[in-house]
C-alpha cells in the first residue's frame, strides 16, 4: 500500500503563520523602490522601465525590490519576476547575493561578430579583466564594425582587448540633424491629398523583414474606429541588420517625420516608438529629436519613448505590442491581426524604422522615382545591411531586385581581401544561407522563398571559402535557441535540441529535416518558423560540406 | 450567425464563437490537445502546438484551440503534414520527461499513447529540477512540466489567486510560484485549481503519489457537493478502499469546476481517531464540568461506550421526562445548517410534534438572521435575489462586510473575475481583504459604522438625483421619508464618524448609481451586530434606490456562511417559522401544516439560539437535542454559553467526534459525514444539490435521519425509516418553493434553483423583476439611524476584537482541524494586527498575547495583518485552545436575535511566559 496514504504519516508540522502568506514585504524594498522610480507613472506599461531603473540604480534586481515593484504597481507578487526574467539585461538575484561585477562586457557572438573572432575577444577579456563580468549576447548591429560589445552602456565596435580594458577618450557623437536641418530639406511640410495612393503607387512594403504592402496595413487601421496607436519598432535584433540603427543616427527626424504622416493617414492619436536597448545610445538623441516634434506642434498626441531589455523576440510585431504593456515578449496569435486589435486592445498600425524613413520621400512627390528604382524587373529602394567578408561593410541604398553578386561589386566594395564567395545570408539569421553559385537571383520579397530563404530585414552576411558553414548554421541556431521566448513547443524544445543535434559528430539529416518541417509548420511567429532556415540550407545547397 | 466552412471534407456550421478545435469535438473528431482544457474560465492559448490542423491556403499549420472558422475555409484535422507536427510535438516533449510519467494516467500520457509517440529520438537536454514538496498538500516535480501554461491560466485566470507564473524564457522557462519560491512558502492558497489542470503529473495531489507518480487509481468516482460553505461547490469523490483519495470539481453552477482548499483538500477527518463510532453515555456520577470542553481526554474519561438500544433509549427518556415534569418548552433542538434539507425538515419537525415546542432553532441565528429580518421585512423574502454568479453581468459590484477570498473562496473567484474583465468593485469594510487587489474602489471604514457609511452613500445618491425614479415610482414605496431620512448625512458629515473620506463614499455611490447593472453582497460584517438588521436595511434600500434589483446583474446577495443554512432555514428550522417561512403565528397556515403532520402545533413561537442559552441558564430549559452544532464554541461569550449547557438535566448530542458541546452531553450519538450520505442541500444561490453517499459508515456510526426517526419513535411518534427520497417529498410538500423541484429531479439534474415554473422549466436564477412578495407588490424602504456598538473601545478595553473564519478552518473546527493538510496549513490560533500596532505595542508577530475582554481572556500568538487597521484586532474562532468566543460580546440585534460577533472592546498585552 501507499504509504502517503495511510493514516499513520503524518505532515510535516508546520509553524502557525506569523504574517501574510509568501515573502514579507520589505519596508526598506518599498521605500528604495520608491525612490528609484518616483517619476513613473504606476501603470503596467511602465513595469520594464522601472525594472530598468531599479538595474540601473542596485546593479542588479533583487527579489525584494521585485516584490515592492508588485506592491508598488498593484501587480500580483510574481508577475515583475516573470518580465524581469525573461529579458536579458536584467539580472534577477536574490537577495542576499552580491550584485554581479559593476563592469559588464556583452560580447556579441552573432554570426558577423563570430566570424570577426568574437570568441577569441571574448577568451581574451576574461583573462584580461577577471573582476569584469563578461557574457556573450546577441547581435548589436554593429556588424559592419564587428566585434562588437556593450561595455557599460558604451557600444564599443571593432572591439578588441585593449580597447576595453584601457579605453582610450571617445569623441563624442556629433548630435544627428535637428529639426531645422531636415525642415530645410523639405522635411514636415504638408503631405499631398491623398497619400494612401502614393503608397500603392510607390508599392512600399513593410522594411522589417515581412515586405507586407504598407498601404494595406494603412486600409486596415484607417477603417478601425478609433482612438488608435502608432508603433514604431525601432528592435532591429535580427544577426546582420543594422539600417535602423543607420537611420536613426543619421537622420532621426526624416524617421519621425515618416511617423506623423503615417500617424496622420490612418488617424493614429498615439505614437510609440520602442528602442531596443542594445541601442542606448539613441535613447538620448531620439528623446531630443521627438521633445524637438512636440514643441514645434508638429503632432497633436502623445509620442512615447520605450526602450526594450534585451530580446529578440521583441522585434516580432505582437511581442512588441506585449512588451510595450509591460509584458513578456511572447508573440500573439493572429488573427486578430494588430490592425484590428492591437495595443491596449486598440487598433494599431506598426511600422518598421526604415519603412518611415521611405515615406517623407514617397508622400512628397517621391512616389513614382522610387517605384522605377528597382533592377531586375523589381521596384522601389531598401537599405541593405551588408556585412561579414565584404570591403565595404555598411548599410547601402540599393535598388530592390540587385542581386547579391551586384550588391557586393557596386556597394559593397567586392569581397574582403583573401576571401571568395561561398555562401551569403540574403536575410540575416533568419532568410537562410545561398550558395555562390546562387548569388544572381534578384534580392526582392519573394524571389528567394522557393529556394526556402528570403530577404526579410535585408541583411547580407556575406562568407567566404574561408568560413566554417556547418559552425555559421550552428552559432545562427544557438542563437534562435537562445532567442526564443518559450511560448511554444516547437520552437522551445525544437531550437534546444536541434543545437543539441548540430553539435553531433554526425548530423542526423533525416531527424534535422523532419524537425525543421515540423518547426517550421506549427511555431506561432516567424523565430520559430525560420529557425531551422540555416540547417536545411545546409542540408539541400551544401550536402558535402554537411558532417 | 453561423459560419459555413469545411472540416474534413464535410461542409460544416460552426457558432460565431466557437473554434475549430470545439467544432471538431462538436462532430466527434479529437484532437489531442495539452495546453487547452475544454473547462469554463479556460481561455484556449495554443501554445503546445499539439492541436495543429491545415487550414487550406496558409502557409503554415494552425492551433485549433484558438482559431476560429471563417467562411469558406477549408480545415484537415489530419493528414501527413498535420499528424508528423503533432507527433514530433510529443517527441520533443517526451525527450526530458522522467522515464516514468508523473501521471500515467494524465492528458499527456493519454495522447503519447495514442500519437504512439515513444521512444523520443532527442536527446534529453534539461537538469531535471529537484522535487518541491514543500506543500502539505501538493506535489511540484517540474521535471514533468511542458510550460503549457495551464497552471497558470488556472491560477491567475480562473481562480485569480495569482500565485503562479511563467518566468524565463526559452528553454529555460520555468513555472514558478510568487518571486521564485517554493509552493509551500508562497502565497499560495491551496485551491488545488493547478493540480486539476495539469496535464502531466508535475502538480500532483501528494495524496495520490509514491515514488513520485500517482500510484492510486480511484475503484470509482461519486459525484456530490462540498460540504464545507454556502457556496455549494459541486464536486467528484474519488474513492478507493473506502478512503476519499482525491477531491476534483465538478462543472456546478456555482463552481464550474473550481474548488478551495477545504473542498480539495479537507476531507481526511472523517477517518481520523477521534471520529465517533460508538454511543457514548455519560458514566454515573460523572459531573459536567465547562473545562472538560477544553480537554477533550479528560472529557472522553466521563463516558463509557454503549450500543444503540441503550443510547437511544436513555437519550429519549430523558428528554419524554423532562417533557412530562416541566413541560414542552423546557426543551429545545439546534439543527445543524451542515447536514441536508431532509434532516433538518425531520429534526424541525421532531422538534414541533415530539418535544412539542417550536424551540428549535440553528446556526442561523449566529450568521445571517439579521439580514433575513431585513430582507422579509423590505422585500418579502429571506432569500438571495440573484446568485453571485450574477457578478459576470454586473457592471458595478459592492461588497461589504464580507471577505469571500477566505470564507467563500469560490464565489470570489467570479467576483475577481468580473472585476478583471472591467467591472467596478467597490470594497468595503474595516479590514483589508484579498479582494482589495481588485477593487476599484476600497472604503475602509471604521468598525461598526456601517449606516453612517451607507447613509452617506445614499445620500450621495439622492441629492444627486442618482437614483431610477421610474423604478423607485413602481416598485418601492416610502421613498420620501428614506429621502428626508438621508438628506442628514451628507458623506462631510459621516466622514469622522465612518473614517471614510467624504471623496471616496461619493466616488463610490455614484460609480454603483450610475452603473448599468449593479449587484450587492455582504457578509457577516454586516449581520453579526446589534444593528445588523439596520445594517441590512441600508443595503436593500440602496439596491432598490437603484433599481438594481431583478434584472440579469443586479440583486441582493448576502453570502450565507453553511453549506446547508439557506435550506435548514428554508425547512423550518427557525424557531419563529414554520417550513417556508410561514410564521407559527400564522394560525390558518399551522392549521394546513398540523393536519398534514397529524399532531398539534404550539401557537407560540420559540426561543433563539442565544436565548435558548440564556434560558438553560435561569434553568428554564433543562433538556436540549443538538444535532451537528457546538455552541459551546460557536455562541458569543462561550464561557457562559458552557455554563449554560453543562447546567441542563439532560443534553443529547448527535455529532461525528467528541466536540466541546459533546464533551458535557449526556448521551453522544455517532453520526454521518457529509460523504456518507445521500440528502439534498440548498446553497447561497437558492440552488438545491444533491449531495451523494461515497463512503460507508465507520463501525456503528449511523446515518442521521435514522438516529432522528429512532428517536422520534421513542418519543412516541409513529415515524417509519422511509428512502430519502420520501422525506423530500414529504418536505417539498409543505414548501411551496420547492414546488416542480423533485428527488429525481435533482439527482437527474444534479441542481436545479427554486423557484422554478414547471418540472422542465429552469429555475429563476433573478427573481422579483416583476414585483416582490409582499401585500402590495412592492419593496419598502426603511431608514436606518445611527446605533452605536454594544459597547464602545475605552481606556480599559483600547482595542476593537472582531471574529470570524479563516480560509483553512470551518467554522468550530471540528472538522477541519482533523484534517490533516488544513490542520498543517493553519495549526494554531492566532490574533491578527495590524504591523504598525505591534510595533508600537512592542510585540514581535509570533509573540503570545493576551487578549482580555469583558467576558474573560484567551491566549494566543500575534500574527502580522497588514489589512488591519491600527487599534484593531481579528481571532478565528475555530480554536478550541483560545476560543474567541470567550470573548465576544453576546449583546443581540433587536430584531434578527443575532449576537454582535463583529464588535467588541479588548485589551491586548504580552501574555506571561507560559510554565515550563
Amino acid at each position: 500500500m501507499v504509504a502517503a496514504m495511510s493514516d499513520a504519516a503524518a505532515l510535516p508540522r508546520r509553524r502557525g503563520r506569523i504574517a501574510p502568506r509568501g515573502a514579507p514585504l520589505d519596508d526598506q524594498a518599498l521605500v528604495e523602490v520608491e525612490a528609484t522610480i518616483a517619476p513613473l507613472p504606476r501603470d503596467p506599461d511602465q513595469l520594464i522601465e522601472a525594472l530598468h531603473r531599479v538595474q540601473d540604480r542596485f546593479g542588479a534586481i533583487r527579489k525584494r525590490h521585485l516584490h515592492a515593484l508588485a506592491a508598488l504597481f498593484r501587480l500580483p507578487h510574481v508577475v515583475p519576476y516573470e518580465v524581469a526574467t525573461f529579458y536579458a539585461h536584467f539580472d534577477v538575484i536574490e537577495d542576499g547575493a552580491p550584485a554581479p561585477a559593476a563592469f559588464t562586457v556583452r560580447v556579441c557572438d552573432s554570426l558577423p561578430c563570430a566570424l570577426a573572432g568574437a570568441h577569441d575577444l571574448i577568451e581574451g577579456l576574461r583573462a584580461a579583466m577577471p573582476h569584469a563580468r563578461v557574457l556573450a549576447a546577441p547581435c548589436m548591429g554593429a556588424c559592419h564594425r564587428a566585434p562588437a560589445c556593450i561595455a557599460a552602456h558604451r557600444l564599443v565596435e571593432h572591439a578588441t582587448v585593449e580597447r576595453i580594458v584601457s579605453p582610450a577618450p571617445q569623441a563624442p557623437l556629433p548630435p544627428p540633424p535637428d529639426l531645422a536641418s531636415w525642415r530645410a530639406r523639405g522635411g514636415y511640410r504638408p503631405m499631398s491629398a491623398d497619400p494612401l495612393n502614393l503608397l500603392k503607387a510607390a508599392g512600399l512594403r513593410g522594411l522589417g523583414g515581412a515586405g507586407f504592402p504598407a498601404a494595406r496595413k494603412w486600409e486596415l487601421v484607417a477603417r478601425q474606429a478609433g482612438p488608435k496607436h502608432l508603433v514604431v519598432n525601432a528592435d532591429e535584433g535580427e544577426p546582420g541588420t543594422f539600417k535602423d540603427r543607420w537611420c536613426l543616427e543619421t537622420d532621426p527626424h526624416r524617421v519621425l517625420d515618416g511617423m506623423t504622416l503615417a500617424a496622420a493617414a490612418v488617424g493614429a492619436e498615439t505614437c510609440w516608438i520602442y528602442l531596443r536597448d542594445e541601442y542606448f545610445h539613441l535613447f538620448a538623441p531620439l528623446r531630443a529629436a521627438i521633445a524637438e516634434v512636440k514643441q514645434a506642434g508638429l503632432f497633436a498626441g502623445g509620442i512615447h519613448l520605450r526602450r526594450g531589455a534585451g530580446a529578440y523576440i521583441c522585434g516580432e510585431e505582437t511581442a512588441l505590442l506585449e512588451s510595450i504593456e509591460g509584458r513578456r515578449g511572447y508573440p500573439r496569435h493572429k488573427p486578430p491581426f494588430p490592425g484590428e486589435v492591437g495595443l491596449f486592445g486598440r487598433p494599431t498600425l506598426i511600422h518598421n524604422v526604415e519603412t518611415l524613413w521611405w515615406l517623407p520621400e514617397i508622400l512628397r512627390g517621391g512616389a513614382e522615382g522610387f517605384a522605377a528604382a528597382g533592377r531586375n524587373g523589381h521596384h522601389g529602394k531598401r537599405l541593405v545591411s551588408v556585412s561579414g567578408r565584404v570591403a565595404k561593410p555598411g548599410v547601402h541604398e540599393v535598388p530592390a531586385g540587385a542581386t547579391a553578386n551586384e550588391i557586393i561589386a557596386e556597394f559593397a566594395g567586392g569581397m574582403a581581401t583573401g576571401h571568395s564567395l561561398a555562401a551569403y545570408l540574403p536575410g540575416g539569421a533568419s532568410g537562410g544561407i545561398l550558395p555562390a553559385r546562387m548569388a544572381d537571383i534578384p534580392l526582392d520579397f519573394g524571389t528567394l522563398e522557393a529556394h526556402g530563404c528570403f530577404v526579410g530585414s535585408g541583411a547580407l552576411v556575406v562568407l567566404s571559402d574561408r568560413d566554417d558553414l556547418p559552425e555559421a548554421a550552428r552559432n545562427l541556431v544557438r542563437f534562435f535557441r537562445d532567442e526564443s521566448c518559450g511560448q511554444c513547443t516547437p520552437c522551445r524544445v525544437g531550437t534546444e535540441k536541434a543545437a543539441l543535434l548540430l553539435d553531433a559528430p554526425r548530423w542526423d539529416r533525416p531527424l534535422l529535416s523532419e524537425l525543421a518541417q515540423a518547426m517550421a509548420d506549427g511555431s506561432i511567429c516567424g523565430l520559430g518558423q525560420a529557425a531551422m532556415n540555416p540547417v536545411n540550407s545546409l542540408l539541400k545547397f551544401f550536402p558535402e560540406c554537411v558532417p | 450567425m453561423s459560419i459555413r466552412f469545411t472540416l474534413d471534407g464535410q461542409e460544416v456550421e460552426a457558432r460565431a464563437e466557437e473554434t475549430l478545435w470545439q467544432v471538431a469535438e462538436r462532430l466527434g473528431t479529437d484532437i489531442p490537445h495539452l495546453c487547452h482544457l475544454p473547462r469554463d474560465g479556460y481561455r484556449p492559448d495554443g501554445n503546445c502546438r499539439a492541436c495543429l490542423v491545415e487550414v487550406a491556403g496558409e502557409r503554415t499549420l494552425a492551433a485549433s484551440c484558438i482559431r476560429k472558422p471563417a467562411a469558406g475555409m477549408t480545415v484537415s484535422t489530419g493528414g501527413a503534414r498535420v499528424d508528423a507536427a503533432r507527433k514530433m510535438v510529443f517527441e520533443l516533449l517526451l525527450a526530458d520527461q522522467p522515464a516514468s510519467l508523473r501521471d500515467a494516467g494524465g492528458t499527456f500520457a493519454r495522447y503519447v499513447r495514442a500519437l504512439d509517440a515513444r521512444p523520443s529520438r532527442f536527446p534529453p537536454s534539461r537538469q531535471h529540477p529537484a522535487a518541491d514538496a514543500s506543500h502539505p498538500a501538493m506535489l511540484v516535480q517540474l521535471d514533468a512540466c511542458i510550460a503549457c501554461g495551464l497552471c497558470e491560466r488556472a491560477c491567475r485566470e480562473v481562480q485569480h489567486n495569482d500565485v503562479i507564473g511563467i518566468a524565463h524564457r526559452g528553454a529555460g522557462v520555468r513555472v514558478v510560484f510568487d518571486a521564485g519560491r517554493a509552493m509551500g512558502d508562497s502565497t499560495c492558497v491551496a485551491c488545488g485549481e493547478c493540480v486539476q489542470a495539469c496535464p502531466t503529473g508535475a502538480l500532483l495531489p501528494a495524496s495520490v503519489v509514491a515514488d513520485g507518480v500517482r500510484a492510486v487509481a480511484p475503484e470509482r468516482t461519486v459525484a456530490s457537493v462540498c460540504p464545507y460553505c454556502g457556496v455549494g461547490c459541486q464536486l467528484d469523490f474519488h474513492v478507493r478502499d473506502n478512503r476519499i483519495i482525491e477531491v476534483t470539481g465538478r462543472d456546478g453552477p456555482a463552481n464550474r469546476g473550481r474548488l478551495c482548499v477545504k473542498g480539495r483538500f479537507g476531507f481526511d477527518y472523517l477517518a481520523h481517531p477521534d471520529r465517533l463510532t460508538r454511543p457514548l453515555i455519560r458514566l454515573p456520577g460523572a459531573a459536567k464540568a465547562p473545562d472538560d470542553c477544553v480537554d477533550p481526554r479528560r472529557a472522553r474519561e466521563k463516558f463509557r461506550e454503549a450500543d444503540w438500544e441503550e443510547a437511544l433509549a436513555l437519550a429519549a427518556a430523558g428528554l419524554g421526562r423532562i417533557r412530562e415534569a416541566h413541560g414542552a418548552d423546557a426543551l429545545a433542538g439546534f439543527g445543524s445548517a451542515k447536514g441536508s434539507n431532509e434532516e433538518a425538515y425531520l429534526f424541525q419537525k421532531l422538534v414541533r410534534t415530539g418535544f412539542g415546542t417550536n424551540n428549535v432553532d440553528h446556526c442561523t441565528r449566529l450568521c445571517h438572521a439579521a439580514s433575513v429580518a431585513a430582507l422579509l421585512e423590505g422585500i418579502g423574502s429571506g432569500a438571495v435575489t440573484a446568485p453571485f454568479t450574477a457578478a459576470e453581468q454586473a457592471d458595478a459590484i459592492f461588497v461589504i462586510g464580507a471577505n469571500p477570498t477566505e470564507n467563500h473562496p469560490v464565489a470570489a473567484t467570479f467576483l475577481k473575475q468580473a472585476a478583471a474583465y472591467g467591472a467596478a468593485l467597490i470594497v468595503a469594510d474595516p479590514r483589508g481583504t484579498g479582494l482589495d487587489a481588485y477593487a476599484t474602489h476600497r472604503l475602509r471604514f471604521t468598525p461598526g459604522r456601517n449606516v453612517a457609511l451607507l447613509n452617506a452613500m445614499m445620500h450621495v445618491i439622492v441629492a444627486e438625483q442618482l437614483h431610477d425614479r421610474q423604478y423607485v415610482a413602481a416598485h418601492t414605496r416610502d421613498f420620501e421619508a428614506l429621502a428626508a431620512h438621508v438628506e442628514n448625512f451628507p458623506p462631510e458629515r459621516m466622514e469622522p464618524i465612518c473614517g471614510v473620506p467624504a471623496a471616496d463614499v461619493r466616488a463610490a455611490a455614484r460609480s454603483f448609481a450610475t452603473a448599468r447593472t449593479g449587484l450587492i453582497l455582504w457578509g457577516m460584517g454586516i449581520s453579526q451586530s446589534v444593528h445588523g438588521t439596520d445594517n441590512a436595511r441600508c443595503l436593500i434600500a440602496l439596491a432598490l434606490l437603484c433599481g438594481h434589483v431583478g434584472r440579469p446583474g443586479t440583486g441582493l446577495h448576502p453570502l450565507r456562511g453553511q453549506n446547508n443554512v439557506q435550506g435548514a432555514s428554508d425547512a423550518g428550522l427557525i424557531p419563529m417559522m414554520l417550513p417556508d417561512y410561514h410564521r407559527i403565528t400564522d394560525t390558518a397556515w399551522r392549521h394546513h401544516i398540523s393536519e398534514l403532520w397529524g399532531a398539534d402545533l404550539s401557537p407560540v413561537p420559540g426561543l433563539t439560539v442565544v436565548e435558548i442559552m440564556e434560558a438553560a441558564h435561569a434553568r428554564k430549559i433543562r433538556g436540549m437535542y443538538i444535532m451537528g452544532e457546538n455552541p459551546a464554541m460557536s455562541d458569543p461569550d462561550v464561557a457562559h454559553a458552557r455554563d449554560s449547557i453543562a447546567r441542563l438535566d439532560h443534553l443529547v448530542v448527535q455529532d461525528l467526534f467528541l466536540t466541546e458541546t459533546a464533551a458535557l452531553a449526556d448521551v453522544v450519538l455517532p453520526a454521518s459525514a457529509w460523504p456518507e450520505k445521500d440528502g439534498t442541500v440548498t446553497n447561497t444561490n437558492r440552488q438545491v444539490q444533491m449531495g451523494r453517499a461515497a463512503l460507508a459508515l465507520p463501525a456503528e456510526a449511523r446515518q442521521d435521519i435514522w438516529i432522528i426517526v429512532e428517536l422520534a419513535r421513542r418519543l412516541g411518534l409513529p415515524w417509519q425509516h422511509r428512502p430519502v427520497a420520501e422525506v423530500f417529498a414529504e418536505m417539498a410538500s409543505t414548501m411551496p418553493s420547492l414546488a416542480h423541484i423533485t428527488w429525481d429531479r435533482v439527482a437527474r439534474e444534479g441542481s436545479v434553483t427554486y423557484p422554478t415554473d414547471g418540472p422542465d422549466q429552469p429555475g429563476h436564477d433573478i427573481v422579483f423583476g416583476d414585483k416582490f412578495p409582499t401585500a402590495d407588490g412592492r419593496a419598502r424602504l426603511v431608514p436606518a439611524r445611527l446605533v452605536d456598538p454594544a459597547e464602545l473601545p475605552d481606556e480599559a478595553f483600547p482595542f476593537v476584537l472582531t471574529t470570524g473564519r479563516q480560509l483553512e478552518h470551518w467554522h468550530t473546527g471540528s472538522m477541519t482541524r482533523r484534517a490533516r493538510v488544513l490542520d498543517a496549513l493553519e495549526p494554531s490560533p492566532s490574533v491578527s494586527l495590524a504591523p504598525a500596532t505591534l510595533r508600537r505595542l512592542g510585540i514581535a508577530p509570533g509573540e503570545r498575547l493576551l487578549v482580555t475582554t469583558r467576558r474573560g481572556s484567551i491566549s494566543l500568538a500575534a500574527r502580522a495583518d497588514p489589512g488591519l487597521p491600527d487599534d484593531m484586532a481579528f481571532i478565528p474562532f475555530a480554536y478550541r485552545e483560545a476560543a474567541a468566543n470567550i470573548l465576544t460580546n453576546p449583546q443581540l440585534d433587536p430584531s434578527g436575535k443575532i449576537p454582535e460577533f463583529k464588535y467588541s472592546a479588548a485589551r491586548i498585552e504580552k501574555a506571561e511566559p507560559a510554565d515550563a
